[in-house]
């Protein structure tokens, strides 16, 4: 498939005819169930377990506690705090106290309910003002600092203090972004296949299959070349399935006692508590402007509730510092980010993880800064616009930036100019730019190794193998390997099937998170796919190309032209066997600044969007008449697939912007209760809450992307809701700094702001 | 709870089936028939991926017990298509309208129950018969340029 090429994916079909495999579509003889009992308690200590009524139950096979799985993990090295069972606490309602092993589901959950649990009751941590006060209990109280916060970091650049001197403007204000999780139609869904040798198999539907591979082995105390992890056809995650699952641990473990296979999968309740999601972030923010529109200073604080364990939250507290200036250009600014532990389910990474809350506050802020000084809010982006090829102050090396572009795009698409402040009353239109990574300099794990590679295996059939242990989640990864080998050779992309994630068979990639795979993979398959090339060439004497499935070997008259098939079986009996590894480890940046280890990236996506939106001022109800979003993705590999990820992103951000909360109930009477666990109750928007999404691309071919590839997954919905706040201020005046702009909340600030009128 | 023999026809095959009497369409045919197409999102009948024909009614089958079925027909995914694509999952294909494929087994079964019936279905029509499906990942956007495209293809002269 040629670069740029539009169409369906490789592996698409399966997934449209009902044929495609995913976890929980594996049923293997003797297959037994497992269900898990769970807390009724945010917080409590463990007294007993008796389990004796649940084994006695007819068809129960095995039932675990937290004394079967002592051993901690987490998925980042420096706060692993979790264990697959409650051990002497719980700290949430629904987090995972016994699991039961039986004939069938039914039977395993009737008797995980026979689980019996004494508790001694503690006090509650229900929000980020519980976890700051020192008199409340301490939830991980064999830390070595007995806190409730898993993480502070302040970084100072520059002289903050000086750039406010120089300030024509300074606006104060505080934000508040709601927790949200990631509702993948599949819910978390393992099945584990012990054999006679004590040896694990595991299929799960992840997004970090190596990860997986090394906490299955860590915590089931087995050698890593006695697990093999494997990842089907996975029902999506949007960072929902980043982490180590208490289903697959007890899967694993399940298996390896009962001599049997077994299946965990989670109800959607469940998924609910397994969570991950957005954390609630209460900000305030503080910047200033010149009367010409140059941003001179920022102080940025951020405490975020981050439920009752750590999973990625040390990441998040460094995010949110991170990518608060980008897109833009700023010299003197520091922030302060804290990230508490709560009893509440665990939050994590989800799409555009630690930018998102900091994108909604400086994007309003960018807003009320332009109309303090009278300049157009999307010139005032336009002339603080990082540029390519520099340094930002923070130490991140910048590549290639299509901001500006993106903005002239998004701006020209929907006709913001002349719609600005001329739509008539209650109708408005805003704009909103943001910045992405794409992928980690730094791996999770300190180490030298590569961060992905891919092996290709060429043979007389015609087939071109790739082997990976990328994770595609439905993202399209698989197809972006197969395009990118296939571009490379001039063959058919269907000729160029993919293994992935396999943890036997696959080289490592570290997953799909971070906006990685296609900057990482991509590379490394392209670093395959050339060294192939090269074994063909050199196998001929003369010119060699690559093109339609023919290879044509010399010129003019010596011209010789033959199927790529006839030329691998030829280059193979020159060289042998054509088997080829390629990988990506990113640049060796230097960085100024020591503490910077967790954000810096290869390189940075960009992104404009404009939002139109309808207020109704009787009912307080907003309606999102269309967004337009440019996303500068390096280079479009196969731009169907990216305006899908554009598209998808900015849904996701419709959802966080007008409906989407975790919501708990609070300190009086039963606390820490999910209050919305159901997909009809936790509000997502259908068909009919989805406004046109129009995605544009902007190519800057990235000097280091695969073709200058860079990432569309997540970036782009980063600017979708402070875009849409912004439409909403020039549709009725009013400033919405909590999300989701639901009906009271806009009829709350329309109130206010009629008062402040009168 | 007692046990039922049912007599129905799935994807045009008569089976004669022993459930329980509380056993669901959907774990029916997932557990019992192998027909794993049909996707278990929710339980409860809100995300729609258990979306099968019942007599060509769209029918949630994760909220409709088995013993509702008998001597009906019923038509998952897996009797869309075959050998050739039909024209709905063509058009999801080439529009790349399903990425992590968990919903779209509902989305296509609803939207060729739809065209059976109104081969003109109007824009609304189709965001009404999709209504209650949920798609997580693309937007909708595609999945309605799809559904667009597969009602023009079946309506130009051929």
């Amino acid at each position: 498939m040629k670069l740029g090429e539009r169409g369906g994916k490789i592996d698409g079909l399966p997934k449209i005819t009902g044929s495609a495999v995913f976890t929980g579509d594996l049923s293997l003889p003797g297959m037994l169930h497992a269900a898990f009992h769970r807390s009724p308690h945010p917080h409590a200590r463990i007294v007993s377990i008796d389990t004796s009524k649940a084994l006695a139950v007819q068809g129960v096979h095995a039932v675990l506690t937290g004394a079967d799985l002592p051993v901690n993990y987490g998925v980042i090295p420096v706060a692993q705090d979790e264990h697959a069972l409650a051990t002497e606490k719980v700290r949430f309602v629904g987090e995972e106290v016994a699991c039961v092993a039986a004939v069938d589901r039914a039977t395993a959950i009737a008797a995980a309910r026979l689980v019996e649990v004494t508790y001694e009751l503690l006090r509650p941590v229900l929000s980020i003002e519980d976890a700051l006060d020192p008199e409340k209990p301490v939830l991980h109280d064999k830390r070595r600092k007995a806190s409730n916060i898993l993480r502070r970091v302040h970084q100072k650049y520059g002289d903050p203090d000086a750039g406010f001197e120089r300030a024509d403007v300074v606006i104060d204000a505080a934000y508040d972004y709601p927790g949200s999780t990631h509702v993948p139609l599949e819910p978390q869904t393992a099945v584990a296949i012990p054999d006679a040798q004590g040896r694990l198999e595991l299929w799960s539907s992840t997004q970090i299959p190596h990860y997986l591979h090394r906490t299955v082995a860590r915590v089931l105390e087995l050698r890593p070349q006695d697990v093999r992890v494997r990842k089907p056809d996975v029902g999506a995650g949007y960072g929902g399935k980043s982490d180590p699952f208490a289903n697959e641990l007890c899967a694993a473990k399940l298996a390896l006692v009962t001599g049997r296979p077994v299946r965990c999968v989670l109800d959607r309740e469940e998924v609910f508590y397994a969570h991950r999601g957005r954390h609630r972030t209460k900000m305030t923010l503080s910047m200033g402007v010149t009367n010409d529109g140059e941003i001179t200073a920022a102080r940025f604080t951020a405490d975020a509730e981050g439920g009752a364990y750590a999973s990625y939250g040390v990441v998040t507290a460094y995010y949110f510092g991170v990518f608060l200036p980008l897109p833009y250009k700023l010299d003197h600014w520091q922030f302060t980010a804290r990230r508490c532990y709560t009893n509440h389910p665990p939050c994590g990474p989800k799409r555009g993880h630690g930018a998102i809350q900091p994108r909604f506050a400086l994007e309003l802020h960018m807003n009320k800064l332009a109309d303090a000084i009278g300049m157009d809010p999307a010139e005032l982006r336009r002339r603080n616009s990082v540029e390519p090829d520099t340094e930002t102050s923070n130490g991140l090396r910048i590549t290639s930036v299509a901001l500006n572009e993106c903005l002239d795009a998004a701006m020209e698409a929907s006709g913001y100019r002349e719609k600005r402040g001329n739509l008539g009353p209650n109708r408005g239109i805003g704009i909103a730019a943001s910045a992405y990574m794409c992928g980690a300099l730094h791996s999770i794990y300190k180490n030298e190794m590569p961060q992905s590679a891919v092996q290709i295996c060429a043979d007389r059939s015609g087939l071109v193998r790739i082997f990976s242990g990328t994770a595609d989640i439905g993202q399209g990864s698989n197809h972006m390997l197969a395009h990118l080998v296939s571009g490379e050779l001039g063959i058919p992309a269907e000729d160029c099937p993919v293994l992935e994630a396999d943890t036997h068979f696959t080289p490592v990639d570290l997953g799909s998170y971070s906006s990685r795979v296609t900057f990482f993979a991509g590379n490394a398959a392209l670093n395959a796919a050339r060294k192939l090339k090269e074994a063909i060439t050199s196998s001929f004497d003369g010119d060699v190309r690559f093109e339609d499935g023919q290879v044509h070997v010399g010129q003019g008259d010596d011209l010789k032209s033959m199927p790529f098939r006839d030329a691998v079986i030829h280059a193979e009996g020159v060289h042998g066997t054509l088997g080829f590894v390629g990988h990506y480890t990113p640049p060796k940046i230097g960085s100024r600044f020591r503490r910077q280890s967790v954000g810096p990236s290869p390189a940075y996506s960009f992104t404009a969007q404009v939002a139109e939106v309808t207020v109704d001022p009787e009912t307080g109800f907003v309606t999102i008449d269309r967004i337009w979003c440019a996303h500068d993705c390096g280079k479009a590999i196969n731009p169907t697939i990216v305006e899908g990820q554009i598209e998808g992103s900015v849904y996701m951000g419709v959802g966080e912007a007008l409906l989407e909360e975790h919501v708990f109930t609070g300190p009086k009477g039963h606390g820490g209760l999910h209050r919305n666990p159901s997909i009809l109750e936790y509000k997502i928007p259908t068909i009919h809450d989805t406004p046109p999404i129009e995605a544009i691309l902007i190519e800057s071919n990235d000097p280091e992307g695969p073709h200058g590839a860079k990432e569309a997954g997540e970036g782009p919905q980063l600017a979708t809701v402070p875009a849409i706040a912004n439409a909403i201020h020039d549709a009725c005046g009013i400033w919405l700094d909590a999300a989701p702009f639901t009906p009271d909340r806009v009829l709350r600030a329309l109130e206010r702001a009629e008062r402040g009128r009168r | 709870m007692s046990d039922l023999v049912l007599d129905l026809t799935v994807n045009g095959d008569r089976q004669r089936v022993l459930v329980r009497s509380n056993t669901t369409l959907l774990d029916l045919l997932r557990d019992q028939l192998g027909l794993t197409g049909t996707k278990a999102g929710c339980d409860i009948g809100d995300c729609g991926a258990c979306t099968v024909r019942v007599d060509g009614e769209p029918r949630l089958s994760c909220i409709t017990l088995a013993a509702e079925v008998d001597g009906r027909a019923v038509t998952t995914i897996e009797g869309i298509g075959g050998p050739e694509l039909h024209p709905v999952q063509q058009a999801f294909h080439e529009h790349v309208a399903a990425q992590c494929g968990f919903c779209t087994p509902g989305f296509v079964v609803n939207l060729v129950a739809l065209f059976e019936e109104h081969p003109d279905a109007t824009d609304e029509q189709i965001t009404e018969a999709l209504g209650a499906n949920i798609c997580r990942c693309t937007g909708y956007t595609k999945i309605l340029a799809a559904a667009q495209q597969a009602r023009d293809a079946q309506k130009a002269p051929s």
